[in-house]
């Protein structure tokens, strides 16, 4: 039954949005079509935009995954990961998640290529990459922005959501799709 | 602390190589990965395109407004050290439907608005309020509704099915939401009390 609710949900969560969203639109007198084409211009200005951020990222894992330090790192930490039964192979997206959007898109870029993205482990990585946030960033930002120095809990607070987020992500595809 | 990692990775991948005889690999995947970003980009920008698209008729119609209209309560239980009626509560309400909707980039700045708003109401200005604490607990688990960059990024892979794995994400992300409020909830009121106004 669980499992059907969320197939459900993934089968209708994009219809209902396409279909709802512009329908409220129209009742509440929006031009919806050009105000489609206005969002999608900025749609096309926010991937360009992350081109250069995407060409550091990939260039730098490509490098690190095709000289063999990533199958290295991966193959230490491989026996303690495994006794917890994580996959070694999203250990990297676990480090990374919390400190760069563009790092962790780069990384599950890269798993779902050299996985599929329709191998259990490509949809853990979506899953993860889905549940959780860019903690450090975010902080950065939000107290920057109002010249907050001192954190407090709340890094440990963030970091442990992203942490039951990927251990979450684990668990749950294991179970729906495994 | 980006650019540690980011030069870890180049100078690590590169030293590694180096030492296992294996140098000439280096510039065939740095050329590769310049490459496949390109082409990556490229391929985000369609479901992209749909998506703020979509998200802009949303915004222009207040379905912000709607979801946050619904939400209001419960986010107000959330943060009892705010008076109901300041303008902070509705920054906070506002920010966390717009990350519900996926909208990031409407998202930041309605953050920013809400943590000035919690700033006012802050006593000790360099270190984070009770307050602020939350909306970050609430704001770094990202709850989103629908994740269009994932999909996108599953899409420019290949996949068969790329939305399949929405209701999955909800789950978990619900979850760690709801992990993140109980852990902020327990710094606050158990380990870190402060003295009460």
């Amino acid at each position: 039954m669980f499992a059907d609710i969320t197939e459900e949900l993934s089968q209708l969560a994009i219809p209902a949005i396409l279909l709802f969203i512009p329908l409220i639109g129209y009742f509440r007198k929006v031009k919806v079509y050009e105000t489609f084409v206005e969002g999608a211009g900025e749609g096309f200005h926010t991937a360009i935009r992350i081109m250069p951020f995407l060409i550091a990222m990939l260039v730098a894992i490509n490098i690190f995954r095709a000289s063999g330090a990533m199958d290295f790192c991966i193959g230490v930490a491989r026996p303690v990961l495994e006794a917890f039964g994580i996959p070694p192979d999203l250990a990297p997206l676990a480090i990374m998640r919390p400190i760069s959007g563009t790092g962790s898109l780069g990384l599950t870029t890269e798993i779902l290529n050299s996985f599929g993205p329709d191998s259990l482990i490509g949809k853990m990585a979506s899953t993860i990459l889905g549940s959780t946030d860019t903690t450090l960033y975010i902080i950065t930002v939000y107290f920057g922005a109002v010249g907050v120095f001192k954190p407090r809990y709340s890094l440990f607070v963030g970091l442990l959501g992203d942490f039951t987020g990927f251990i979450g992500s684990i668990i749950v595809c294991r179970m729906l799709f495994g | 602390m980006i650019n540690a990692i980011w030069l870890a990775l180049m100078a690590g991948g590169i030293i590694y190589a180096a030492i296992n005889n294996k140098i000439d690999v280096v510039t065939q995947a740095a050329i590769s990965g310049a490459e496949s970003a390109v082409l990556l980009s490229f391929k985000l920008i369609g479901v992209m395109c749909l998506w703020l698209g979509i998200m802009k008729i949303a915004e222009k119609a207040g379905v912000i407004r709607l979801v946050a209209r619904a939400l209001g309560p419960l986010i107000r239980l959330l943060f009892p050290s705010v008076p109901p009626g300041h303008p902070a509560m509705g920054s906070i309400i506002m920010t966390v439907s717009a990350n519900m909707m996926g909208l990031g980039n409407a998202a930041t700045p309605l953050g920013i608005k809400a943590m000035q708003e919690l700033q006012k109401l802050n006593k000790n200005a360099d270190s984070a309020s009770e307050a602020m604490c939350t909306l970050l607990a609430l704001c770094t688990t990202g709850f989103t509704l629908v994740p269009a960059t994932i999909i996108a990024l599953r899409s420019a892979a290949g996949s068969i099915n790329p939305s399949e794995i929405v209701g999955a994400t909800i789950l978990v992300s619900l979850t760690a939401t709801c992990v993140a409020l109980a852990a902020d909830w327990v710094c606050r009121t158990l380990l870190y009390p402060r003295q009460r106004r």
